[in-house]
């Protein structure tokens, strides 16, 4: 078999690939291996998953590498206030518990999410009508935030006075969708 | 129970659907994952909470009159017998995650199949919209009304910065998944596959067969998905997935016309040596099932072979699996057995086209 990567050296290691829990099998020659290294996991046979991709980033990030747990500092395990999930836990089963285990375990995410989405650590896309109302016009409020230093970078203070005009009503906006939020 | 009448209650739309491109996108699907905020993930949920979140969405869904998509079947996963499961996953409707481990799943279908939303899987709720041909934009679109149908009334888990928040993370985001099934013969033919998976991969986007095992890909049928979540609009995903795979198109159709020019009879010869084993055999694998059934696709879309609906690949090679044999037959079949019938449904599968286009002779 040859390399499916470069098409020239033999295929000497079979892997799985595991994108988004969907294993898929890859024939590769070692050099295009370790070029690629990361993103191939040995085949660990049928109970395979997202968790062994989480687990082999994870060890990719320094100060995880390894460690020895007798010469490792007895730390207060990190966990998740509102489900208990614990980090290890996490790394474990590849799965968060709930969506404060996003907040909690934040620092960690970062790496995991620039490996798996390309680089990219947050959301560009849809923003829900409803809830997210505030969201949109909180979204607005910065920008005009931007425009408002430009003029007054420029001295344009007559169009920084309207806009800062405006970014008040729009605040006041943000604070009664925030009120009525909480009432229901 | 006629085969007549089988297929009319086993067939899903998009099957017998001609969508654009549909001589080589078989089906375009995208699929939301949604999580109701402040309740757990379904990996860590209480039954309690896996029951509210089930009669909440039932609630909302069940008798709902939603534009274009109409009512929903409620199907609690529990109630199903093992058959009826599995016949499921084989139309992909459910996943096979849903039918096996999830002991508080329940699905949602619509009449015509093309709308499904499962419960309780990996994320509470997972919308999915199956289309035939490439209509990537209008099943975002229609997954989008749903999920704005569904949102108006529940709060799902949202962060301003991470976007829907999904059990695993590389669902967050978007929590779209988009993805095409192409029949390629003619990159596979060409031995172009090996040479074009990887350079799909680089653009972040995932290529595998649906049909068997690891890396084959059974009936030359492969589905291409984006990989990324987060950071791109659910448009951006869509249009960027749509033009890869309008390229692949392209290819497909560059390498169908190069056969025909270097090796005509030999395809052609190809071609009706698999209609023949089609018509003709008392046992048959679904390997060779398969691969005979992509030929004979490839002769209808050629015009070798004329008067037999182009619908035959998509239609039989979800039929022909143990699942629907299965049903078909009533009851349980060895694996042996399954290829008798296998055969037999497929041959059958024929006469019915061969009798349809007779009538249809008579009544212009
Ligand atoms: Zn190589
Ligand atoms: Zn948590």
């Amino acid at each position: 078999m040859i390399c499916q990567e470069c098409n020239q050296r033999p295929a000497t290691l079979h892997f799985t690939k595991i994108i988004n829990g969907e294993k898929a099998e890859v024939h590769i020659c070692e050099k295009c291996a370790q070029e690629k290294g990361e993103m191939f996991m040995l085949n660990g046979g049928s109970g395979f998953s997202i968790n062994n991709l989480l687990a082999g980033l994870l060890n990719i990030e320094p100060g995880f590498q390894q460690a020895k747990p007798n010469t490792l500092p007895k730390k207060e395990v990190l966990r998740c206030k509102q489900c208990k999930l614990s980090f290890p836990e996490f790394v474990h089963v590849g799965k968060f518990g709930c969506a404060e285990c996003y907040e909690t375990f934040k620092d960690q995410l970062n790496p995991i999410l620039k490996r798996v989405h390309s680089g990219n650590t947050s959301h560009h896309g849809k923003i829900p009508k409803r809830i997210g109302g505030s969201i949109h016009i909180r979204k607005q409020i910065n920008d005009l935030k931007q425009t408002l230093k430009q003029f007054i970078e420029q001295e344009e203070f007559e169009n920084a006075a309207e806009i800062r005009d405006r970014i008040r009503t729009l605040e006041k906006e943000v604070n009664k969708g925030d009120e009525g939020g909480k009432q229901s | 129970m006629s085969l007549e009448h089988f297929l009319e209650n086993a067939a899903s739309s998009w099957m017998n659907e001609e969508g654009p491109d549909s001589d080589i996108v078989l089906s375009s699907r995208v699929r939301l994952a949604r999580n109701f905020k402040d309740f757990s993930f379904s990996t860590l949920f209480s039954q309690e909470e896996a029951l509210e979140i089930i009669n909440v969405i039932k609630d909302r869904i069940k008798n709902a009159e939603i534009p274009e998509i109409g009512k929903l079947e409620f199907l609690q996963i529990e109630n199903l017998q093992p058959l009826e499961k599995q016949v499921l996953v084989e139309k992909h409707l459910i996943s096979p995650h849903l039918a096996e481990d999830s002991p508080y799943g329940a699905c949602l279908v619509s009449e015509n199949e093309e709308v499904s939303i499962m419960v309780n899987e990996e994320d509470h709720l997972r919308i999915q919209c199956l289309f035939s041909g490439l209509q990537l934009n209008e099943a975002l679109l229609r997954a989008n009304v749903i999920d704005d149908y569904i949102e108006a009334n529940i709060d799902y888990a949202y962060d301003e910065e991470r976007g829907y928040l999904t059990s695993c993370p590389t669902n967050v985001g978007t929590g779209l998944r988009a993805s095409v099934m192409m029949h390629l013969p003619g990159l596979v033919l060409t031995n172009q596959m090996n040479h074009l998976v990887p350079a799909i991969n680089q653009l972040g986007l995932v290529v595998r067969g649906i049909y068997g095992e690891g890396s084959e890909a059974l009936g030359d049928i492969f589905q291409i998905s984006n990989q990324i979540t987060l950071g791109k609009s659910e448009t951006d995903i869509v249009e960027d997935l749509t033009s890869v795979v309008q390229q692949v198109i392209a290819q497909e159709r560059s390498a169908r016309e190069a056969l025909v020019q270097t090796s005509n009879i030999q395809l052609e010869d190809r071609v009706y040596r698999s209609f023949g084993i089609l018509q003709h055999a008392r046992i048959i694998e679904t390997k060779e099932a398969a691969r005979c059934l992509s030929d004979v696709r490839l002769g209808i879309d050629l015009g070798y072979i004329k008067d037999i609906s182009k619908c035959i690949l998509n239609e039989l090679m979800i039929l022909t699996q143990p699942g629907f044999l299965q049903k078909y037959a009533g009851g349980p079949l060895r694996p042996h057995d399954r290829d008798i019938r296998r055969a037999a449904f497929i041959r059958e599968r024929f006469e019915l086209e061969k009798k349809d286009n007779s009538e249809g002779g008579n009544t212009p």
